[in-house]
């Protein structure tokens, strides 16, 4: 089936089978790895990406479904090649260790300060429900987006992927 | 050319990690991740029946699958030969039962495979595994390590009867038995330390590439050790020379013991490249992940513990049964004998002590080292039946620890039970610190208050000591007690002709930032600057042999082995210097990254201009050969035992048992501290995985061995909403072990994290009698011990 | 994680949607996709053809006046977005907030969920205690359902084959009403282990004139705890009353345990869940 999606700001056509996964469309046909599997039942978030601005979890939407959508993985966070404070605050705080989940988690962080842009420590903990990392705690996690929250409210330009103001912007509900 | 700025110090500075802009950026480079012209993708067939024969296996419908460019069975891998078990401690030697590539007669376990398929992608290699028709004569299961020894129990291997591996003792039996007759008060109690799945985010996965050219083997492998993968896959199982094979680890997401271990789908992926001169890849489902990659833990415990009536320990008795599942892993025999039973005494002086341990087969996955990997088990058995003792001698449990930890005068320490000697320790400022930090005493008079009210509030201690930096060769080598192996750790360093610092290490990070921390030593020992150093690791064509990380071992031995390679290329660097300066070798000072005449800074010749130097090399004093280049294989005189006291404080819901952790505070000693951050780091996860173990985790096998905790929506990991900020301190007793003074902290957490919890609970419960409870206390096991 | 082949479709309009699943009974609906594609991602489902009904704008929506009406395809995310339902209606963000997570929420829908009828689902107990009416399109045309006709049993409905839930309408309470839903969630799943939706709505003496209970996590179904509903009628909402009625909850359901929850923890948890949601219900009916 053909399917039209921008991905990271830039827009392609494919022919991709309806049981691909969309995380297997962006891995595998579109070469874009930072998107991780990490389980097999949706709970990890591993694979959490931006569809049409909100988070979705890749593993769970089917590449068919994103037929004309606007889609924003963690290789498209950085502006201009500057970090987004999400990965600032990542970097700063120790937020990762082995890697794995963090692309997920840091969408999903992306995602937590979208929804409130001055979380508390519980709502950044609840905000985290979705996504399962293995090796820092949380603790530093939990630190991390609060940097990001921070840096975020002292330069707020800046602060939306450019593949997400590139994109259809009728998106959130 | 290079700053010759000397650096301001980094050992034990808080810096950010180098590793982190690629992998925040998407770019990292995981298993997954690689892709080679014309891979193939391997999927496995896994015996529905945790035990049975294999009668008939038919490929012929799978083979014509559109997409199928072969189908291999058992049978077709017959040439390779089963996974050796390395650490074949406790006597095993006589009933090694080890798995093969794939199953060839039997299955003896759910996780074993008998056949792969190897396709164009891995939706069409997934696709005909369901047409495999394979006929099973299923036999009798037994899951639970005691009952697997009762007579009539199902058996799985003939080579041990009545399941038993290994029957493995250490410490004085008759001592103990007669101290404990004599004891003034002794108690007793069986304890579960139920099975966990390491459950790294990144799941396991291989690719192999044959090269028909040169006859040579190339697997990239999510792996903490791939120049022992290398070892043990090409002479033991692949039977191929060791120098025609090539691993390589990318960035690995996690291990957490679970990748130290030799695989069978390793052996999979290299055989069919081979076959069929392709690249083939294999990764793990999440699924596959939990039925077939190694478990940890899983103890069925007795423990008895004599004492005083005013509280001295005298003697302790434990006998513990190990379920090791259906084969013996790569190293699974060595971690309830050495890593559990000579860590049994903990932090107390106990003059009397010995422990039994059963190794047992049954219809389950392999287990093996899990973070912690021995000493957790070792840990929850002492700090429970310590509080035990407390409560049955009406005595607070920090005073009981006080009054029997070992008194900073008798270091080093001979435990009694057969451990290497302690290093260096002073467990009670850390115990006095943690209670200071969570106000004990307030503690104690919130706690009264609240049971006024009903309401449910707990304390539980742990002072905890593991052993780490996991090496001598002399020891953990010994054939009988370890593995007839060496366990030192390599490390080259060399400086370029430019001044910049090439340092590989035969270590393995997969989470543990060692491309800083190992800069970090180098920088402040050479006197370069920091970004000047590069850190390699994980290819074996570009690393020295080394054993890889596990066991807190990398900063004590892989970080020492850096050490001393600097200090050896300053020895040349000092030599050349006198040459250059025309001065006496012993005039020469190193310092700051520069060599000068004692008295003359200011002539001074940089490491870089030595470099150089030495590099060039038609300059050289006679005898000297270029390059400032070295390479060291460490093997140091001894373990190094971090310790400390963790605090949690819990509440307990009576009407559902749920439990809530309110507060959790830890206070470590790991000797010096190279990065504090990463430290940090390295403790609030491993703080975690204890908490998981306590709260959530538990792996449950049904009648039939079928895993039913199969799925993470079964097996239930911490969230970030069931966890409280930690409070972390420490103490700093420098390791004498290591010039250093390091001592290693991946483990410390998920040590003293299980204990600290549960101790937590039971104290919330201890007013209505409750004196233990079985991890993981899910709510309804705490709800009925309110409630009965 | 690699589901098995299927075709797919994504029909632009209700009727469109069933002539598919007419034609094609080894048809399944996707909707938000959320337990669906799990299952297929497992191969413990495979249907051979997905009829994708996301792109039916109809479907979606959020309507109040006398009563809340949502499009079948309204996600979670919507409803919680929506100041409206959720002011009128607390048991939509007490339950709904604990739905999946984040993620799940942005895809999950409504309608979905209903009609999966998943044992553990949050829903199903808030739409017994809401009283919703269920309007289903089929090639007969359209038809309403009552709440408490709907759910059959474990994963089964009162929709035909070839029918689509399109929408869910919930009857706003009247005068003082109060509602309130309290989970005990599972730690990995995060589905119910139990979920009480209580509804109280008081006279103008102050006594309960309605209560429904909708009960979910305890057995094959979503159930009413008619026991307790029917103890709470005509009562002061004391908390003494509640607690007495809430004893009762249990009563009369069809329990289930697993490696989890044994049958008679969850009857203990269905009693104190339940308590927990009527007196959230009754401080909100004030």
């Amino acid at each position: 089936m053909e399917i039209t999606v921008t991905v990271n700001g830039k827009t392609s056509t494919h022919n991709v089978p309806p049981r691909m996964l969309l995380v297997h469309y962006l891995r595998e046909v579109l070469g874009l790895t930072g998107t991780h599997v990490g389980c097999d039942t949706s709970q990890c978030g591993a694979c959490v990406v931006l569809k049409d601005g909100i988070s979705v979890k890749s593993c769970t939407v089917l590449a068919v479904q994103c037929d004309g959508a606007n889609i924003v993985t963690v290789e498209g966070l950085a502006v201009n090649g500057n970090l987004h404070p999400v990965q600032e605050g990542f970097w700063e705080e120790h937020g990762l260790q082995c890697g794995f989940c963090t692309p997920g988690v840091m969408m999903a962080a992306y995602q937590i300060l979208q929804d409130n842009p001055n979380p508390s420590e519980e709502e950044i903990r609840a905000g985290l429900e979705g996504s399962l990392c293995r090796c820092t705690g949380y603790h530093n996690i939990v630190r991390a987006v609060k940097y990001a929250a921070e840096k975020m409210k002292a330069a707020p330009a800046g602060q939306t992927p450019t593949a997400v103001a590139a994109g259809s912007g009728e998106a959130v509900p | 050319m290079t700053t010759t700025e000397a650096p301001t110090r980094l050992f034990g500075a808080a810096i950010k990690r180098r590793e982190d802009p690629k992998l925040i950026t998407g770019q990292g480079n995981y298993i997954e991740d690689i892709n080679l012209p014309g891979m193939l993708h391997a999927a496995i067939l896994r015996s529905p029946f945790a035990h049975a024969r294999i009668k008939r296996i038919d490929t012929e419908k799978a083979k014509s699958h559109p997409g199928v460019v072969a189908v291999y069975t058992g049978k077709d891998m017959e040439s390779l030969n089963p996974l050796p078990c390395a650490w074949q401690a406790g006597g095993v030697k006589n009933n090694v039962n080890t798995p093969r590539a794939l199953a060839i007669d039997e299955v003896h376990f759910t996780g074993d495979g008998v056949a792969v398929v190897i396709a164009e992608d891995r939706y069409a290699a997934e696709d005909a595994l369901a047409l495999i028709e394979v006929d099973y004569e299923p036999l009798p299961v037994v899951v639970d390590a005691e009952e697997a020894t009762r007579p009539g129990a199902p058996q799985l291997h003939e080579n041990a009867p009545n399941n038993i591996c290994m029957r493995w003792t250490c410490g004085k039996e008759q001592e103990t038995d007669q101290a404990l007759q004599q004891a003034e008060v002794v108690v007793r109690q069986r304890m579960i330390n139920q099975r966990l799945i390491p459950t790294p985010m990144e799941t396991r996965g291989y690719v192999a590439r044959y090269d028909a050219g040169t006859d040579e083997y190339t697997i990239w492998m999510s792996s903490q050790a791939p120049h022992v993968h290398r070892l043990l896959l090409a002479a033991f199982v692949l039977g191929v020379p060791e120098h025609k094979v090539r691993c390589i680890a990318p960035n690995v997401g996690g291990g957490f013991g679970a990748k130290i271990f030799v695989y069978p789908e390793m052996a999979v992926v290299a055989f069919a490249s081979r076959q069929l001169d392709r690249p083939v890849k294999w990764v793990e489902t999440r699924r596959e992940n939990y039925v077939a990659t190694t478990h940890g833990r899983d103890h069925i415990t007795d423990v008895e513990l004599g004492a005083t009536r005013d509280g001295k320990i005298t003697s302790l008795r434990v006998t513990t049964y190990a379920n090791l599942g259906a084969y013996l892993s790569t190293i699974a025999p060595g971690i309830p004998t050495t890593l559990y039973g000579r860590m049994i005494t903990g932090v107390y002086k106990i003059p009397n002590a010995f422990v039994e341990v059963l190794g047992v087969y049954t219809n389950t996955a392999m287990v093996d080292a899990y973070r912690g990997a021995g000493r957790p088990e070792a840990t929850y058995v002492i700090e429970r039946i310590v509080d035990i003792l407390a409560d049955e001698l009406g005595m607070d449990p920090a005073e009981i620890r006080r009054k029997n930890f070992i008194p900073p005068s008798d270091f080093p320490y001979d435990n009694g039970v057969g451990m290497l000697p302690y290093d260096s320790g002073n467990y009670e400022p850390a115990l006095n610190r943690a209670l200071e930090l969570v106000n004990y005493e307030q503690f104690k008079r919130d706690q009264a208050e609240a049971r006024q009210r009903g309401k449910l509030l707990g304390l539980g201690l742990c002072s905890y000591i593991e052993v780490c930096g996991v090496a001598p060769s002399k020891w953990i080598g010994l054939p009988g007690e370890g593995w007839g192996a060496g366990l030192w750790e390599s490390a080259n360093v060399r400086v370029h002709l430019t001044g910049k610092v090439v340092v590989t290490t035969g270590s393995l990070p997969h989470g543990q930032g060692h491309e800083t921390t190992f800069a970090q030593i180098v920088a402040d020992e050479l006197g370069v600057p920091y970004d000047d150093i590069i850190v390699q690791h994980g290819d074996t064509l570009g690393t020295p042999f080394g054993y890889g990380t596990y066991g807190s071992r990398s900063a004590a031995v892989g970080g020492t082995a850096i050490f001393k390679s600097v200090q050896k290329i300053k020895e040349k660097a000092r030599k050349l210097a006198a040459h250059l300066l025309e001065a006496a070798e012993e005039d020469i000072v190193y310092e700051n990254g520069k060599c000068y005449v004692r008295g003359s800074p200011d002539k001074a010749k940089t490491i870089q201009e030595l470099a150089l130097e030495a590099s060039v090399g038609y300059n050289l004093p006679p005898g000297m050969e270029p390059y400032l280049d070295d390479t060291t294989y460490y093997d140091p005189p001894n373990c190094t035992f971090p310790f400390g006291t963790h605090v949690a404080i819990v509440e307990v819901d009576p009407e559902t048992g749920m439990v809530d952790l309110l507060r959790y505070v830890a206070v470590d000693d790991v000797g010096n501290v190279i990065n504090p951050k990463i430290v940090d780091g390295q403790i609030h996860g491993g703080i975690v995985q204890g908490v998981g173990q306590a709260l959530f985790e538990g792996a449950v096998y049904d009648e039939n061995g079928q895993l039913v905790t199969g799925t993470l929506m079964d097996y239930a990991l911490p969230k970030a909403s069931e966890l409280p900020s930690f409070e972390l301190d420490r103490t700093v007793t420098p390791s004498p072990t290591n010039p250093m003074g390091v001592k290693g902290a991946g483990e410390a957490g998920t040590i003293a994290a299980s204990p600290a919890v549960v101790n937590a609970v039971v104290d919330a419960l201890s007013h209505m009698g409750v004196r233990h409870l079985d991890m993981p206390l899910k709510p309804e096991r705490v709800w009925r011990a309110i409630h009965t | 994680m690699f589901p098995a082949e299927f075709d797919y479709t994504a029909p632009a309009t209700i009727d469109e949607a069933i002539r598919l699943l007419q034609q094609r009974d080894d048809a399944k609906i996707l909707a938000g996709g959320h337990s669906l594609l799990p299952a297929m991602k497992l191969r413990l489902m495979t249907p051979a053809m997905l009829v994708d009904i996301g792109k039916i704008p109809e479907l979606r929506g959020i309507e109040i006046d006398g009563s809340l009406r949502l499009g079948a395809m309204t996600t979670y995310r919507m409803v919680l977005d929506s100041q409206a339902a959720c002011s009128r209606l607390p048991i939509l963000v007490d339950s709904i907030s604990k739905i999946g997570d984040k993620q799940v929420r942005n895809m999950g829908t409504v309608g979905g969920s209903l009609a999966h009828a998943d044992p553990a689902a949050d829903l199903t107990a808030v739409m017994l205690a809401l009283d919703a009416r269920l309007t289903a399109r089929g090639p007969n045309g359209e038809r309403t359902i009552a709440i408490d006709d709907f759910f059959v049993d474990m994963l089964m409905t009162a929709l035909d084959p070839a029918e689509l839930l399109t929408r869910i309408e919930i009857p706003l309470p009247q005068g003082r009403a109060g509602t309130a839903y309290a989970k005990f969630a599972h730690p990995a799943s995060g589905y119910a282990v139990v979920g009480v939706a209580a509804l109280l709505s008081l006279a103008t003496d102050g006594t309960v004139q309605d209560c429904r209970i909708g009960v979910t996590g305890a057995g094959p179904k979503a159930q009413r705890a008619r026991a307790a509903e029917d103890a709470l009628r005509g009562q002061q909402p004391t908390a003494d009353r509640l607690a007495d009625a809430a004893q009762q909850a249990a009563d009369g359901l069809d329990i289930l345990g697993d490696i989890f929850a044994s049958a008679d923890y969850r009857a203990n948890l269905v009693r104190v869940y339940t308590r927990r949601a009527l007196e959230q219900a009754a401080a909100r009916a004030g």
